[in-house]
């Protein structure tokens, strides 16, 4: 018991260093992960860190949690699942919470104002960035940009509910796996 | 009551939000800007904040909501909203990993959601368009902010594609921005 109370309070501060060092979060994190929890703890192998990217990727929420969460389990059970969540959630809590006060009252100032009209346009830059690394990621063929372009026009033109999308899409994935399973038999 | 609505809000958002990050993004353009609870151009304003910041975007923006509408409590409840679906499902497939992983209904409903991400993040990166190059839409686009904003997108798409880190871009944006507002006043 005593082995186990050392080792959730290492992954609590083990994932508090994780969380308050990775920039623009999820995938970032993945290679400090691999760094802490492999070849500095040892708590893992390097193919659970391949299989943890796989099984954050395919379920719901950030991928910060999602590796949180699965690692912290796999070294100490539930609690250590806890610890390890708590520890990667605390540091942007508290950074943000302290800027929450001083964000409104610097945007009043028309310096900021210019400042933002520019920064929005580095966004989208890094977004479009985003999308097109994520496309090039992307399962290829007729059903993967069905779904695609049928996602996009929904959202986007159709204010059809983002949940809504997501349910049909993955139906959609069901299908047709399975009718293509059919005509392999 | 806020703080509940507060919490089942970013509750759905981390439930239905597939491979994280701005997959996001369609989810909080459809929950929180129909509340009200932050205008299109406040949501593109944070993240920038979100990339200058450590941690997810996704805790980062749950935080600033929670804060803004109902301080600490508020903070708390959105966090832990979004937070809980992710804990509770790895949770459970920790527990039945080797079913998981085999399992023919989860890579078949992957099938159709990398695919679809894509094409909502795609939806919401055209909106985040219209805020930055026609905020006032279509009818009152003024030439000057207009041609300023192209110009640093089109600088900015440039050198993210060399690699430049997200906080020199954003950095750099500010600085742009800067300068041609205090141009346009001269």
């Amino acid at each position: 018991m005593h082995t186990d109370l050392g080792k959730t309070r290492l992954l609590f501060w083990t994932f508090f260093k994780i969380g308050a060092f990775t920039f623009g979060g999820g995938y970032a994190m993945i290679p400090l992960i691999q760094r802490e929890v492999t070849e500095r703890r040892r708590w893992l192998t390097e193919q659970d860190i391949l299989d943890i990217v796989a099984i954050a990727e395919s379920t719901p929420g950030p991928i910060a949690i999602n590796s949180a969460t699965f690692v912290g389990y796999q070294v100490c059970g539930t609690f250590g699942a806890f610890c390890a969540t708590v520890g990667v959630v605390l540091p942007s809590f508290a950074v943000i919470y302290a800027i929450s006060f001083v964000l409104r009252q610097f945007s009043e100032l028309a310096v900021v104002q210019y400042a933002f009209n520019g920064i929005r346009a580095g966004v989208l830059a890094l977004l479009l960035k985003a999308l097109l690394s994520m496309y090039r990621q992307s399962p290829k063929g007729a059903v993967a940009y069905a779904v695609m372009a049928g996602a996009f026009v929904l959202t986007a033109f159709c204010g059809v509910d983002a949940v809504l999308v997501i349910l049909i899409s993955a139906a959609a994935g069901l299908v047709s796996t399975y009718a293509a399973k059919r005509r392999a038999v | 009551m806020l703080y509940l609505e507060l919490f089942a809000t970013f509750f759905k958002i981390g439930l239905f939000t597939i491979g994280g990050g701005y997959a996001m993004l369609p989810l909080i353009q459809a929950d929180v800007q129909a509340k009200g609870w932050m205008t299109a151009e406040e949501l593109v304003n944070f993240i920038a904040v979100s990339e200058s910041t450590p941690g997810p975007f996704a805790v980062n923006v749950s935080t600033y909501i929670g804060a803004e509408l109902a301080g600490l409590p508020g903070a708390f409840c959105a966090t832990a909203g979004v937070v809980l679906p992710s804990f509770l499902i790895i949770l459970l497939v920790a527990r039945f990993y080797a079913a998981f992983r085999s399992s023919a209904v989860v890579s078949g409903a992957m099938e159709g959601l990398r695919p679809a991400v894509i094409g909502m993040i795609g939806a919401a990166v055209v909106s985040v368009g219209q805020t930055v190059f026609l905020p006032e839409g279509l009818a009152a686009v003024t030439a000057y902010p207009l041609a300023c904003s192209l110009a640093i997108f089109a600088l900015m798409a440039f050198l993210t594609h060399k690699k430049l880190h997200p906080i020199a871009i954003i950095l750099l944006s500010a600085l742009l921005g800067i300068a041609t507002g205090y141009l346009q006043q001269v």
